[in-house]
């Protein structure tokens, strides 16, 4: 037996966004997913949370191997935050962007490497040196991909029958 | 109150975000084609380089001063602007954009937000570079026409402090259109300016100081009047807030526009009558695929061919043929035909063309389209729309012109502009991501 109750609607309440349901609904058993439906995770948005000050870059170098920052990562660059000790940053000293950590103590300023086979570069006062952005995440892909990631999007491929 | 955003030398600006080196060393960027100078930085400029000069009467001249050059590269500037424009929507949420190195912003409603308008114009500018790097200067000032005077008057300070100028009283109003010069006023060309000096009106204050119906009778009615009350800080120009599409050019947002161009220069020039089939069959496709984003459809095709503009030989440089369609179309095959039909009328044989393009106008929206008699029926138009549906999300997915017709060309055609010294396109392409030690 069903037993159907009334509900009192407010006509001239806020316009309700209903969400829509992802199956027909059936004449059985409802969906077990219904009522969970959502929408679907948007990594970009996790990254790249001002995306006009925000860019993505690759490293090429192995400096910052003990951060977790590998060769060929790709790195969050964010040049709304603003720098302060600690932050993994992209410096720009004598021309070239390097990533480092920026150190600040007593008002000496200083970059440092993440592997011991690279000396820290103090910056003195007088040294012209800028801050490009602050590193927010790496990515790093445990599988090597014979292609760069995505490459294969940009490139023209040839289709031949087999 | 309007604050008219600047870029300075915009797209040598972007190159020195990515490239370092080049801050502080003289350096330019060069139009399509590798033809002339587009963007200049102030090192270059004070070496006495002139905009629009052809790069290959000073390439010796760069060379011997070591002033570094780059081809341009639209895709690197479409985004960097679009971010420019990001962060300028911080501000006030009106921005338009006016073009791709410079926005409008309508400050009006911020009186007790930015009670210092001095401060507010430099926060802005700060802002801007912090975030993506790009110098601005920035006019503040009761209507657009003062905003851009304001702006050319920050452009003469020097980098050491903030390049903002503000005109928020009648005296700084007026003095700064004391130092005007008429032909440097927003609007007015370079013969109007002729005209009006041989009136003896050479600055914006004597234009100003004129009676308003002798501006009615002088200076094209009320197009003129406009103007002169702009002078006076009465705001009358409207607010159409545009942006730039990839290419640099400005699309209006919610207007549509009237008529769609897709032209270029060829890096060589072209004789063999195939392979300007395939440029024009390649701009066809370009232009439809605008057409469609903006939902139109168009009635008149025209295409163009270009002669050599410095050709000793007599006659325009610039040849055109109409094609009618007999119902408006969206659909780049019918375009396409139409365009290699007046291509066939139009091309003479043995001329070398440097180069093509095609234009589409007698727009209409694409949904209420006038039938003909002997057009396609409902279900073929129908058909048509669904197979364009697919072809543009096809190479929205996969890269422009993955999936094309026949005639059209490859990716690199043999007639592709020049652009020898290209930076990559560090934040839009992923084989060229921007590279970090």
């Amino acid at each position: 037996m069903s037993e159907v109750v009334y509900f009192e609607l407010a006509e001239d309440a806020l316009p309700l966004e209903l969400p829509l349901m992802a199956c027909p609904v059936p004449a059985g058993f409802p969906s077990p997913a219904d009522g969970y439906s959502d929408q679907t995770l948007d990594l970009h948005r996790y990254l790249f949370e001002r995306p006009a000050s925000t860019f993505l870059a690759q490293v090429t170098g192995d400096s910052m191997l003990g951060a977790g920052i590998n060769p060929d990562d790709f790195i969050v660059v964010n040049r709304a935050i603003t720098p302060v000790d600690g932050h993994i940053v992209v410096a720009v000293v004598e021309g070239e962007h390097t990533v480092k950590r920026l150190r600040q103590e007593n008002g000496r300023m200083w970059l440092e490497a993440a592997n011991e086979r690279y000396p820290a570069l103090e910056l003195p006062d007088d040294y012209r040196f800028e801050i490009w952005g602050v590193v927010t995440h790496v990515i790093h892909p445990f599988m090597k991909k014979k292609t760069p990631v995505a490459a294969w999007a940009n490139q023209p491929r040839k289709w031949s029958p087999s | 109150m309007y604050a008219l955003v600047d870029c300075n030398n915009f797209y040598v600006s972007c190159e020195r975000v990515f490239q370092p080196r080049f801050v502080g060393v003289p350096g330019v960027v060069l139009s399509n084609n590798d033809g002339c100078l587009i963007s200049r930085s102030d090192e270059a400029k004070a070496l006495g380089l002139k905009m629009g000069e052809p790069f290959h009467k000073v390439r010796p001249f760069l060379e011997q001063h070591g002033v570094w050059v780059r081809s341009s590269n639209y895709a690197l500037y479409g985004d960097m602007s679009r971010r420019v424009v990001e962060v300028l929507s911080l501000f006030t949420p009106e921005v338009e954009v006016y073009s791709i190195d410079e926005a409008f912003l309508n400050l009006a409603g911020l009186r007790y937000a930015a009670p210092d308008l001095v401060q507010y114009a430099t926060e802005i500018q700060r802002t801007v570079a912090q975030h993506v790097g790009i110098p601005t200067c920035v006019g503040v000032a009761p209507s657009k026409t003062l905003a851009k005077l304001a702006n050319r008057l920050a452009r003469k300070l020097p980098e050491t402090q903030p390049r903002v100028w503000v005109l928020d009283t009648e005296a700084k109003q007026q003095d700064a259109l004391r130092r005007m010069p008429i032909e440097d006023v927003w609007g007015i060309g370079r013969r109007y300016a002729l005209k009006l000096r041989d009136n003896g009106i050479g600055t914006a204050a004597e234009l100003a100081a004129m009676p308003e119906p002798w501006v009615r009778r002088h200076m094209g009615g009320v197009v003129g009047v406009r103007l002169w009350r702009e002078l006076h800080g009465h705001s009358c120009l409207s607010f159409d807030p545009q942006e730039c599409d990839e290419e640099g050019q400005l699309v209006s947002i919610g207007a549509s526009k009237r008529s769609l161009t897709h032209s270029r220069s060829f890096g060589k020039p072209l004789c063999e009558h195939r392979l300007l089939r395939e440029a024009v069959a390649t701009f066809v496709a370009r232009a439809a695929e605008k057409l469609r984003q903006q939902g139109s459809a168009a009635h008149v095709l025209t295409v163009l061919l270009g002669t050599d503009k410095y050709a000793p030989t007599a006659g325009p440089s610039t040849h055109t043929t109409v094609v009618t369609l007999a119902s408006a179309s969206d659909d780049t095959s019918e375009l396409t035909q139409a365009a290699l039909h007046g291509l066939q009328e139009l091309a003479r044989p043995g001329v070398s063309y440097h180069k093509a393009g095609v234009v589409l106008s007698g727009l209409e929206p694409a949904t209420q389209r006038q039938m003909g008699l002997f057009t396609k029926s409902p279900e073929l138009l129908a058909q048509s729309s669904k197979l364009m549906a697919a072809l543009d999300t096809l190479n929205a997915r996969y890269g422009r012109q993955t999936v094309r017709y026949a005639v059209a060309a490859d990716r690199d055609p043999v007639w592709q502009g020049r652009s020898a010294f290209r930076s990559p396109r560090y934040t839009t392409h992923w084989p060229d991501i921007w590279k970090v030690n």
